[in-house]
């Protein structure tokens, strides 16, 4: 039976956008304290720190992130968990959102004045006080606007753990595809969805970039 | 414990291999068309013609804040409603294209803003032609400050490609889901498809290099 696209089939889209975003949180958190870890041992003094972060991030960012999520989502079968496409979706998003944000940081962090960590080695503070107080402040700053275009790119990307079969907003619009036939119509619509999540925040990087840019050029 | 099964997945290697090379195939292809579609937009954008300028923002926008999946599945399954339909291949082709032009066009873009007025105008002073003008003034040492930028989102489209396997194209992961369904080895068949991608990913960066280093040999502009 064909059922009519109506009301109810609307709602059903707009509440799975609430799994894209929950998924886009979870990453963005799990991959934000993870990506600081992956810039902290990048910029490490221990060469075998560095050189593990470089295969860590060169491996995930030269590997797609459906295949990341396929061995999540397989691997986690084979040690003995039992497989579950959400637990899968936040151990693949996580990994991959580390190295991106591990390499993003590292720029910011080496694009503090090395003259900066002189002065608070100079000053006698530890390491981690070096970071807290000094350098990361500083790196924060400028780390913003690429941070933000970032999760733009994971707020889309969450579109594929639908492959692993997780109901998020693209699985919901075949789901409901497969009811209407009205491909058109629905995968139309949760286009505009995912737009209407994404471009607010494409805009808000892009203003916070300019404003950089104008800081800086001065 | 568990004991890998590495045999059935090489015993099979033959068939990724093709996948591959169809990976390769889509990828370049759309890189190509891509890069066409991205210096036309991009010049497009930069032009004091308001209505192309807005025609292609648009296509910028839409495409850059949508997921690839999406857009392929409204090209694959939306499109055929309006009567234009695609085999899974071809289909694959066009919205690569469509998506690394989209990406492409902001990249290049920039390129031509970083283009100083003034250098514009000493070509106009010299004689050269509009078309002169824009192929040697401004889209070569453009080319030339975003290729970094460029190359690696070409990388990334390589990567974002396996995503067509989701329509039945016949790229690498979809030849990475038929070995699997058949030998049963699914962690072992994903983590040899994932290998030969990150093999493939090392080799095309190493290209753009060596591309690099023959086609921007001249001495920078100061």
């Amino acid at each position: 039976m064909i059922r009519q696209f109506g009301w109810n089939e609307f709602e059903l889209l707009v509440f799975a956008a609430r799994w894209t975003i929950v998924l886009a949180i979870i990453a963005f958190v799990g991959g934000g304290i993870g990506g600081l870890i992956v810039a902290l041992l990048r910029t490490a003094d221990s060469r075998v720190a560095r050189t593990a972060m470089i295969v860590f991030i060169r491996v995930f960012q030269g590997t797609p992130l459906l295949m990341q999520l396929f061995l999540a989502y397989f691997g986690m079968a084979i040690f003995g968990f039992s497989v579950n496409p959400l637990i899968a979706a936040m151990i693949a998003l996580t990994a991959h959102a580390s190295a991106y944000l591990g390499e993003i940081w590292r720029g910011c962090i080496q694009a503090v004045p090395h003259g900066q960590t002189e002065a608070a080695k100079a000053l006698g503070l530890h390491y981690f006080a070096r970071m807290r107080h000094v350098v990361l402040p500083q790196a924060a700053r400028i780390a913003v606007p690429p941070t933000v275009g970032f999760l733009v790119q994971l707020l889309k990307e969450t579109s594929l753990t639908s492959i692993i079969g997780f109901v998020e907003l693209t699985r919901q619009g075949q789901i409901i595809t497969s009811v209407t036939f009205r491909p058109f119509l629905v995968f139309g619509l949760v286009a505009a969805i995912y737009f209407a999540m994404c471009w607010p925040l494409t805009l808000v990087a892009r203003w916070m970039e300019r404003g950089m840019a104008r800081a800086t050029n001065r | 414990m568990y004991s890998f099964k590495f045999a059935p997945v090489f015993a099979n290697f033959g068939r990724l291999l093709e996948g591959a090379a169809v990976t390769l195939e889509l990828s370049c292809g759309a890189m190509l068309l891509g890069l066409v579609i991205s210096i036309v937009c991009a010049a497009a954008r930069t032009s004091r013609i308001v209505p192309l300028q807005w025609i292609v923002s648009v296509y910028v926008e839409v495409i850059r804040n949508t997921p690839f999946l999406v857009q392929i599945f409204f090209i694959y399954f939306g499109l055929p409603a309006v009567g234009i339909s695609f085999n899974p291949n071809p289909a694959a082709l066009v919205a690569l294209t469509i998506n690394v032009g989209a990406y492409g066009t902001e990249i290049i873009r920039a390129g031509i803003e970083s283009i100083h007025w003034g250098q514009v105008e000493a070509g106009i002073a010299l004689g050269l032609k509009r078309l002169q003008i824009f192929r040697y003034i401004i889209l070569k040492p453009a080319l030339r400050t975003v290729y970094p930028a460029l190359t690696s989102q070409f990388i990334f489209l390589m990567l974002t490609s396996s995503v067509v396997s989701v329509i039945s194209a016949t790229d690498l992961a979809a030849a990475g889901n038929d070995v699997n369904s058949e030998t049963f080895a699914s962690f072992e068949t994903y983590i040899v498809v994932t290998a030969m991608y990150l093999v493939m990913s090392t080799i095309l960066s190493g290209i753009f290099a060596a591309i690099q280093r023959v086609a921007f040999r001249y001495p920078m502009a100061r």
